[in-house]
């Protein structure tokens, strides 16, 4: 079973879900994955942090102001300051990824097409 | 004021009226399925909020910071995430009112 370019998209994790909630339709469980990502980005557009133990904490970052450049005319711009979300992965996840490390990732990017499984 | 898995296990009672129980395992087997893709060494990708990415890290040196003393840092996988545009210009659009 190979992985090579295979990341795992939203609707398979729905899929997946929708499997595990056999009693639930699959049009429900994509609503539900629809809200929870949006009471998620709701709380980071209002700046309020999320923390889900094992998982990890989503948080803001401020990118302070910058003077930046018009790369076709050259003329300097005043860029003003904004928030990034930055996610730090929790204990738990971070031990079950570093688990797998030194296996291999047949779909990282930098893989050559000669190694080609099954 | 943090969101927590019991918020938004909340939400989706209030707004879709699934039971306090489903809701709960819903909330569980979502991030516990996101942490099996990764776990398996594969990005996970949910469009309109952002990806999480996994980067190998090669050994590099280090140091103990309270003895001085030298010690390779292993190599390692982690995991990034790489927030999508339509969540960046949403937390972008936030005129915090600290810093």
């Amino acid at each position: 079973m190979s992985t090579r370019d295979n990341p795992m998209t939203k609707s398979e994790l729905i899929e997946d879900l929708a499997r595990e909630q056999g009693h639930l339709a699959q049009k429900d469980v994509e609503l539900a994955v629809k809200v929870m990502l949006e009471s998620m980005s709701q709380a980071l557009a209002g700046g309020d942090r999320i923390e889900v133990r094992g998982f990890g904490s989503f948080s803001l970052h401020f990118r302070p102001p910058r003077i930046g450049r018009n790369p076709k005319s050259g003329d300097t711009v005043a860029l003003h300051g904004k928030y990034v979300p930055h996610f730090k992965p929790g204990k738990e996840l971070r031990e079950r990824v570093n688990a797998s490390a030194g296996s291999p990732r047949p779909h990282a990017e930098d893989a050559g097409k000669a190694n080609d499984e099954d | 004021m943090a969101l927590t898995k019991a918020d938004i296990a909340e939400t989706l009672f209030d707004d879709l009226g699934l039971n306090k129980r489903e809701s709960k395992e819903l909330v569980e087997q979502f991030f516990e399925i996101v942490r099996v893709a990764l776990e398996e060494g594969r990005d996970v990708k949910l469009s309109g909020f952002g990806n999480f990415i996994l980067r190998d890290k090669k050994q590099r040196p280090g140091r103990n910071p309270k003895t001085g003393e030298e010690i390779p840092i292993s190599a390692r996988r982690v995991v990034t995430f790489r927030p999508g545009q339509k969540l960046k210009a949403r937390v972008e659009a936030y005129a915090g009112s600290q810093q």
